[in-house]
Order: C-alpha cells, then sequence, then structure tokens
C-alpha cells in the first residue's frame, strides 16, 4: 500500500512539468521495480537536471507491451522476455532488442527460532503452500500443525512465489496472509510452528531457511542470491528497442554503476554486479 | 368615494403589503438565505449518499454485463462449492488471483460472521450492562468519570485497536502473556486491600469513617477497576487452557477488539435512552414495592428497549464495517469452518486489502465492489428490520397510542 501510494505521489509529481519534452526518457513495467526505478531516477535527475526520467508501474507484461508499441523508452521487467514478445518486437520495430539485467531479487523463507528443522527441499515447500503437508513431522520436524504465512495477493512477492515455487498453482487457502515482510517476520517470531516468506530481514526471534538441493543446503546470501545459486531468485531487466544510446545509456550506465548497485541494496534488492 | 372607504383601501393596501424598514427586510433576507444553506448542506449529504451508491452499484454492475466477468465471476461461482483442483471434492475457496480464479463469497461471509458475532455476544452485554449500571445505580459523582471514560474509548482509532490485538491481545489469548501469577496475586491483593478500605468506610471505627468518607466514591471506582482487571486476568490466563487456539490471529481475537470499538457506540446510546424514561415509571415501580434492581430490569429496560435495539443494531453496523481492526487481527485466511480459533477473512478486510493493486475495470475491480454492495444491502436490510420491530415495540408499550 505504501508503496503503491509512493509510487502514485512519484508518477504524479514527475507528470506535472509537461510530460513530453526534448531529453525525456520514460521507463515502464514492472510493478516490483517501480520503487527501486524511482530512486535510480531521483539520484540521476540530481546530478543530471536536464534530463526528465518519467517512472509508471502497470505490470511487466504491460511493460513490454509498452516497449513494443514504441511507447516507453526503456522497459522493466521481473521476467525475461517470452519468445513470442521478442517474435513481435522483431516483426514490429525490426531489431532484436537489448536485454540488460540490472538488479536481482530473491524470497527468503523464515521459521522461528525454536525450529528444529533448518532446511526444506523446494518439493516440501511447494507441499506446505499447496496445502498439501499439514504437520510439521511429514517434513522431519516434530508433530506440530504447520502454520503458514503468506502475503496479500496484491503484493508482488505473492505472485513471485506462486510462479516460481507452487508453478502458478493456488495457495492453501488456510495460508493467512499479512501486508508486508515486517508483519510476517513479526508473526513467525510469535508463532512457533510458523512459516513465511518475505524480502530479506534480520529480527529476533526468526531464522532463514535453507533450501536443500540434493546434500547442500543453500542459505539466502547475498553471495547465494548473487550467483543465482539460491533457487528462488530472479533477474530484473531493462529491455530496449536497440542499444541504449545518449541520455538512456548515461542513466543506465548509472543504474550498473556502483552508486546505483548500493541503490538496489538501499531498496531491499540484490546487486548484480 | 368618501373618506372612511379611502381609509379602508389604505389600511387594506398596508395589510397586504406590509411596509418593512430596510433592517428589517434585510433581517428578513439573511434569515432566508441562512435556512437555503442549511438546507443545501443538508441535501448535500443526501446526495453524496446517493451518488456513493449509484458508484459503487455502478462498478459491481460490470460483473454482470461484461461477458468475460460474467464467465470468470458468475453467481453460481460466488454462492456454490466448486471443484477447484482435480481429484477433490467441491469447496468454497477465494482466490480472485489466479490462472483460474476461485471467486466463492462463501469463505468471506463465514469470516464476518464469525468476528461480528464474537463481538456482539461480548459488547452487547458489556454496553448495555454498563449502561444500566451508569443510568440507574451508580452515584451522580462516579457516573460523571464512567461516561466520558467509556466515550474515550470511541476516540480510539482502529488502527489502534488492530495493533493492540494483533501485538497483545493475541499473546495473551495464546497464554504467552506478559504477566504471570504473581501480577494476577498482585491485582487480586490491591482488590482486597481497596475491598477491605472501603469495608472500613462503611462499618469502621466512626473516626475512620469520617476521614474515609470523603474519599468513599474514589474508593468504590478503584475497587471496581481493580475487580475488573481481576476477572480480565483470569479469564486471559483460564481461556488458553480452555481453548486451543489453531491460529494466533482469529476471529476470537479480532472479534475481542470489535467489541472494543463498539462498546462505547452500544453504550453511549443505551444510555441516552435509558435515561430518557421518564422518572414517573420508577417512582411508580418503587412505590409498588420493587426494588431498584427489579424496576430496573423490568420497568425501565423494557421501556428503554426500542432505543437498546437501536444501539444494538448500530454497533453491529460497526461491528460489520469495520476494516482495520480485522484486517490486523484476523489472519486473512478465508478458511471454511465453525471453529472460532481458526484465521478468518472478512468482507471488508478484503476489500482493503485487495484493491490497492487490483486491474480497474476487470472482474477482480467489479468483485470487491461487489462485495461492497453486499455490505451494503446487509446493514439496510438489518436496520429496516430493527425499525420495522421497534415500531412494534412501541406499539405494544404505548398500548397502541403512539
Amino acid at each position: 500500500m505504501k508503496q503503491l501510494l509512493a509510487s502514485f505521489l512519484v508518477v504524479f509529481l514527475l507528470a506535472l512539468p509537461g510530460a513530453a519534452q526534448a531529453g525525456s526518457v520514460t521507463l515502464k513495467g514492472s510493478d516490483t521495480m517501480v520503487i527501486l526505478g524511482q530512486r535510480w531516477a531521483e539520484e540521476f535527475m540530481k546530478k543530471n537536471a536536464d534530463t526528465k526520467l518519467q517512472v509508471t508501474g502497470g505490470g511487466s507484461g504491460t511493460g513490454i507491451s509498452a516497449l513494443i508499441n514504441g511507447t516507453t523508452d526503456i522497459c522493466m521487467s521481473s521476467r525475461p522476455m517470452k519468445e513470442a514478445e521478442r517474435e513481435k518486437l522483431r516483426s514490429r520495430s525490426k531489431t532484436p532488442g537489448t536485454e540488460i539485467a540490472v538488479a536481482k531479487d530473491g524470497v527468503t523463507f523464515y521459521l522461528h527460532e525454536k525450529n528444529p528443522l533448518s532446511s526444506l527441499t523446494l518439493e516440501q515447500l511447494k507441499g506446505i503452500y499447496l496445502g498439501d503437508l499439514t504437520n510439521w513431522k511429514e517434513v522431519g520436524g516434530p508433530d506440530a500443525p504447520i502454520i503458514v504465512y503468506s502475503r496479500e495477493n496484491s503484493s508482488g512477492t505473492y505472485v513471485f512465489v506462486k510462479d516460481n515455487l507452487l508453478g502458478g498453482e493456488d495457495y492453501s487457502s488456510r495460508a493467512q496472509t499479512l501486508p508486508g515482510t515486517a508483519a510476517v517476520v513479526n508473526a513467525i517470531s510469535k508463532e512457533k510452528n510458523g512459516i513465511g516468506y518475505g524480502g530479506a530481514a534480520y529480527a529476533k526471534g526468526i531464522k532463514e531457511l535453507k533450501i536443500k538441493a540434493g546434500s547442500e543446503e543453500i542459505a539466502p546470501s547475498t553471495d547465494n542470491i548473487k550467483s543465482g545459486k539460491y533457487p528462488l531468485s530472479r533477474d530484473l531487466y531493462f529491455y530496449l528497442r536497440t542499444p541504449p544510446t545518449g541520455e538512456a545509456k548515461a542513466f543506465i550506465d548509472f543504474v550498473l554503476s556502483p552508486d546505483g548497485q548500493q541503490i538496489v541494496t538501499k531498496v531491499g534488492y540484490f546487486p548484480v554486479k | 368615494m368618501d373618506r372612511q372607504s379611502v381609509m379602508e383601501q389604505g389600511l387594506v393596501e398596508t395589510m397586504a403589503a406590509p411596509q418593512l424598514s430596510p433592517a428589517a427586510r434585510r433581517r428578513q433576507l439573511r434569515e432566508k438565505a441562512i435556512a437555503g444553506f442549511v438546507t443545501l448542506m443538508a441535501f448535500t449529504g443526501i446526495a453524496a449518499l446517493v451518488l456513493i451508491i449509484v458508484f459503487i452499484a455502478k462498478e459491481a454492475l460490470g460483473l454482470f454485463l461484461d461477458a468475460h466477468a460474467r464467465e470468470e465471476a458468475s453467481l453460481s461461482k460466488m454462492f456454490l462449492p466448486q471443484v477447484t483442483r482435480a481429484g477433490r471434492p467441491a469447496s468454497f475457496v477465494w482466490q480472485p488471483v489466479s490462472s483460474v480464479p476461485k471467486v466463492s463469497m462463501i469463505p468471506l461471509f463465514i469470516g464476518t460472521l464469525k468476528t461480528t458475532l464474537v463481538s456482539m455476544l461480548v459488547a452487547v452485554p458489556v454496553g448495555v450492562a454498563a449502561a444500566l449500571y451508569a443510568a440507574e445505580f451508580a452515584p451522580r459523582r462516579l457516573r460523571e468519570i464512567i461516561k466520558p471514560v467509556i466515550e474515550l474509548l470511541a476516540g480510539i482509532p482502529s488502527v489502534v485497536l488492530g495493533f493492540f490485538a494483533l501485538m497483545v491481545l493475541a499473546s495473551f489469548l495464546r497464554g504467552d502473556s506478559a504477566f504471570d501469577s504473581r501480577h494476577t496475586a498482585g491485582v487480586a491483593g490491591l482488590s482486597m486491600a481497596l475491598a477491605f478500605l472501603q469495608f472500613l468506610s462503611r462499618l469502621g471505627p466512626q473516626r475512620l469513617r469520617e476521614r474515609l468518607r470523603p474519599l468513599s466514591g474514589l474508593l468504590a471506582g478503584l475497587l471496581a477497576v481493580a475487580l475488573g482487571t481481576l476477572v480480565l486476568m483470569l479469564l486471559a490466563s483460564g481461556v488458553p487452557h480452555v481453548f486451543s487456539f489453531t491460529h494466533r490471529l482469529n476471529a476470537v481475537v479480532a472479534g475481542l477488539a470489535l467489541a472494543l470499538a463498539i462498546v462505547p457506540v452500544i453504550f453511549t446510546v443505551s444510555e441516552d435512552a435509558l435515561t430518557a424514561v421518564p422518572w414517573s415509571y420508577r417512582e411508580a415501580s418503587l412505590a409498588l414495592g420493587a426494588t431498584p434492581w427489579e424496576t430496573a430490569w423490568k420497568v425501565v429496560l423494557p421501556a428503554a428497549a426500542p432505543g437498546i435495539l437501536a444501539a444494538c443494531v448500530l454497533g453491529f453496523g460497526r461491528a460489520i464495517g469495520e476494516t482495520m481492526i480485522v484486517l490486523m487481527a484476523s489472519g486473512n485466511a478465508a478458511i471454511v469452518s465453525a471453529n472460532l480459533g481458526e484465521s478468518v477473512r472478512t468482507l471488508s478486510a478484503t476489500i482493503a486489502a485487495e484493491m490497492g493493486e487490483v486491474v480497474v475495470g476487470s472482474p477482480h475491480y467489479s468483485l470487491l465492489f461487489f462485495i461492497g454492495v453486499e455490505l451494503f444491502v446487509f446493514t439496510f436490510t438489518l436496520n429496516l428490520i430493527a425499525s420495522v420491530w421497534t415500531k412494534k415495540v412501541l406499539k405494544r408499550l404505548t398500548g397502541g397510542a403512539a
């Protein structure tokens, strides 16, 4: 909600002084990336006052269509472009399009600190969130019900887990939905049989769940997410019709610079460089 | 024409159009302007209400007009069990964000029903009893403290009540609260000490009695508060042993927090209704030999019944529509079950939680407005039933005279 309001506000403020101006670059797409895009734009415009950056959300799909239709300069997407979309772009603008990974996003699962388990396989996690596994003893823990916490369906993380962990299937209807990582972390710290997910968080009373793959246990650490080893991570992309030039290039160079990547960490995602 | 008729004519003329002084005319004009302004304000309020209804209904109507929405969220999908996963029995599922949206309203109805039920079960006895005490039994000075204090409860923002329920009440009812038996013993000891002082102020030695007399109102108040706290603490330490809640955030936690919000509503309106009962009723009852309790219970309370019913309906309307408290304290899982210890998702919380990111004009968007229409219909119907019932009761009480 806060994110939404903030993005509305910034979009509104950005839209005020004559939208279609010379030296303006538009960014459109993923709602997950709106805040990130806005922070980048704010910092960039502080240094380059004559460039106007316009950042709007709408979803990755919306951003990609806008890129194909030529109504945005840069498309922000939290998923790679599909083959059909690349095909459309090629037939419309005679270019293959340029893909630039600008940040990484990872979802962390949390347990109560007293939970004897420290890792689960993706299959077990999926079973828990689909509501097929309802007792901790089914995954090697104590005989106690699993209390599942999820996020509201308006959240980008909700969709990410649904797509990447559940394979698009529905969450168990017994999953309690809470607004935001902080609320989930707070709930888990008070619920010894609880499990929940969100962004990276450090708090008393909870521990981060590692993902078991074969004999290895992968922690959701910055290194593992950066290297792509942690399975529940994804790249966040910028898409352009042609390799960037002029102001767009200056902006993307800024995004990939140490300053730009520091903003990524501040907003709660992981740097690519 | 003779003089008389001229005079008469003049008289008639002045009668027909009285000559006002400019000051008086200005005053008259100002009166008219003010009356017009007030009328305009009143009708603006009504117009706003009408516009809100039209707007909500219009947005919800998309559900029935748009072919895509009609298929995705038909009435049968909203109210009849559906097979949601292959090989499972048909069930009621609320999962509007999905490749195949499931839009059953039943879990949401059950959630709203559960929280509202719990809150009314707690708030009606507490609110009405408090009103009865304040109106019939409390000493005048104590009443002047009780009334504003309870009404102050109405001034607590619902987000604060929700936060309290989320952080404190939920832990309390789980049995992992911050206080233990020592705290309970402390409050019990304090109550006993206050009770002893109270006893001394009534039956103690003459000198002590005179010393304590000015404090007796305060002592009685403190004693009542201490005893109330003791009851709450005993309940809180007893509840986790009697009921074991599946979820930390559940219908009981949300219902109790809602009760805190609606007790002042029920109290205030009931108290007004009780004090409005004419003194002659009480005097007649007492003169016929009834005790104060019999008078309050059998005469004053029935006479105030329509007002108390109105209080309950107002409280119910607040409980069913209250959003922030249930959003924070109910866990928001759309579960179909009768267990009060499980998490619930209410109609109002669903609107608040999902409106943020919904695509404008999509079936999901219309669906949320449809929920709004349902909430509106519920409270409207209840108000209607209550007002009809009130009229019946009034008729019976007044022997059909009114």
